[in-house]
């Protein structure tokens, strides 16, 4: 399993690569699901894998697809790990961990789009350079998707077109990407011919 | 050429200190001169008996004061001899040309704090920066070396205003700045700022650099001047002319000297706009700027005019 390959679109679409160790006091490490697998292939490239794990403060949750590798992470002896049930139930312990990091920290982000998108809105809130973290997708491709028009928020998308959850509306999923809301965009598809919405095909798996 | 110019007369000229000395420009016809925003420099023309010397020197005037821009230019008795003109040649009630302001060393309003460390005339950007976050508002802390009290330009206009945001140091007195300790201990979201001697900036961007601290949360300027050397012929090939570079002059101010137009903006080897490709070369290219990278400069094909010479036979830009 290695990197999940994104094909280039428009240039709000994110795109990933591997993580590399860097320098660092703090190592906040944040994954869910296979981007277990990128945290040991990033610790496999470092000459002291001891001494990063020292450091570093590991959060980890199940991917949307079940993969699961909470005790191969927790195996790792980082200084700090903490498991979540879901990404939801991740992210408030890493806002509280980010009210008193300083400067000198490195940030790791690994899994979903969802998990990655929604931890580094919540680094880049902080004034750190969104374009200084690091982001390597693995595993499922499902989407979080926004609803441009009631601006409800459905969590793993997986086929295109999608019924909004909060609206009902047919969505079109495209690859425009807010940061602010770690989202792409979803807009209605049959709103100058109401009724007329192509047969949904799944797209992300 | 490049930025439109503003006509301006020179309304006050103060001595700070010994080698530093305050002009302030307004408008000739009363107008408001363009607002800028904190870090920005303007280009000032000089007509130095015969030579025309145009050299950037940061705004250090609040942002919101349009009626007047304010540079603080530090003599240098071994330089090409801007410095030297503006102390010696320039007067109240003089008119004079200087460019709109750019900004190549803005804020990021994004950052949670802004941490500035500055040494000696590095300070002017400062003064416009702190202007302009005494009024937007945000979190900031200074830490301004010296050589002694005397020469701490605005030091005390800073810690007046300021308070216990403004740290002074001065190296006679022993004094240094614990940059390990203190890169150590910034909130997340810290961006920083330096502006002083090139040996300071290098010595603070490796060491934030080695402590984890990303490029992307560092921001640097030094404005080169241009270096003397041997005079040197260079080809324009766009143009059709050959022309000499004497040993006080820029490639860019010979190439301007010649009639022709290039590009340029801080003519400090900072900005990039004045890249130029390099056609051929017989010889050696010598880089003076920072825009370039290390494997630009290596492979020779594009130069910039504003701070780098040459040595060599022969030399032909695409200008």
């Amino acid at each position: 399993m290695t990197l999940t390959p994104v094909e280039p679109t428009i240039k709000s679409r994110p795109v990933y690569a591997p993580l590399e160790p860097r320098p660092g006091h703090l190592h906040l490490i944040i994954a869910d699901g296979e981007g277990a697998d990128a945290v040991t292939d990033m610790l496999a490239k470092t000459s002291d894998a001891g001494q990063l794990l020292a450091s570093a403060h590991l959060m980890y949750c199940p991917g949307p697809n079940g993969t699961d590798l909470t005790e191969r992470l927790r195996a790792l002896g980082a200084l700090q790990f903490f498991r979540a049930p879901t990404i939801p139930a991740l992210l408030p312990r890493l806002k509280r961990v980010l009210v008193d990091a300083h400067m000198g920290s490195q940030f790791y982000l690994a899994g979903t789009e969802g998990l990655c998108g929604q931890a580094e809105t919540a680094i880049m809130q902080t004034g750190f350079p969104a374009s200084a973290i690091q982001k390597e997708h693995r595993g499922s491709t499902v989407r979080r998707v926004q609803c441009v028009h009631c601006k409800g928020i459905t969590e793993n998308v997986a086929t295109d077109p999608f019924q909004c959850s909060h609206c009902g509306l047919s969505l079109f999923v495209r690859d425009h990407y807010s940061r602010r809301l770690a989202a792409f965009q979803g807009v209605n598809i049959d709103a100058e011919d109401p009724g007329d919405v192509p047969p949904s095909v799944v797209r992300f798996k | 050429m490049s930025v439109a110019k503003l006509q301006v007369r020179v309304e006050e000229v103060v001595p700070v200190n010994e080698l530093i000395t305050r002009f302030r420009f307004v408008s000739r016809n009363g107008a408001p001169l363009p607002a800028f925003s904190g870090g920005a420099h303007t280009v000032v023309e000089m007509e130095d008996h015969g030579t025309r010397r145009m050299n950037p020197y940061s705004l250090m005037s609040d942002p919101s004061d349009t009626r007047g821009y304010e540079i603080s230019v530090r003599r240098d008795d071994q330089g090409r001899g801007g410095s030297l003109f503006m102390h010696r040649h320039v007067r109240p009630g003089m008119e004079m040309v200087i460019s709109n302001p750019v900004n190549l060393f803005g804020l990021d309003t994004r950052a949670k704090k802004h941490l500035m460390i500055v040494g000696g005339i590095g300070i002017t950007p400062f003064l416009s920066q702190t202007a302009q976050l005494a009024r937007q508002g945000g979190q900031w802390e200074m830490h301004y070396a010296a050589r002694n009290r005397a020469l701490g330009a605005y030091m005390d206009r800073l810690t007046g205003a300021y308070g216990d945001r403004v740290h002074c140091y001065f190296d006679e007195e022993g004094d240094k700045i614990d940059l390990a300790r203190l890169l150590a201990t910034q909130p997340i979201g810290t961006h920083l700022y330096v502006c002083g001697p090139k040996g300071m900036i290098a010595w603070v961007l490796k060491t934030a650099a080695a402590m984890g601290w990303p490029p992307q949360a560092l921001h640097s300027e030094e404005f080169i001047a241009p270096p003397t050397g041997a005079p040197f012929e260079v080809q324009l090939a766009a143009s059709g002319k050959t022309i000499t570079v004497g040993p006080a002059q820029s490639l860019l101010e010979a190439i301007e000297a010649a009639g022709v137009d290039a590009p340029y903006l801080c003519r400090g080897g900072a900005c990039g706009q004045c890249e130029t490709n390099v056609l051929r070369h017989e010889g050696e290219i010598l880089h003076a700027d920072h825009w370039l990278t290390d494997e630009e400069k290596a492979s020779n094909c594009k130069i910039m005019p504003c701070v780098s010479r040459f040595a060599g036979k022969t030399l032909v830009l695409d200008r």
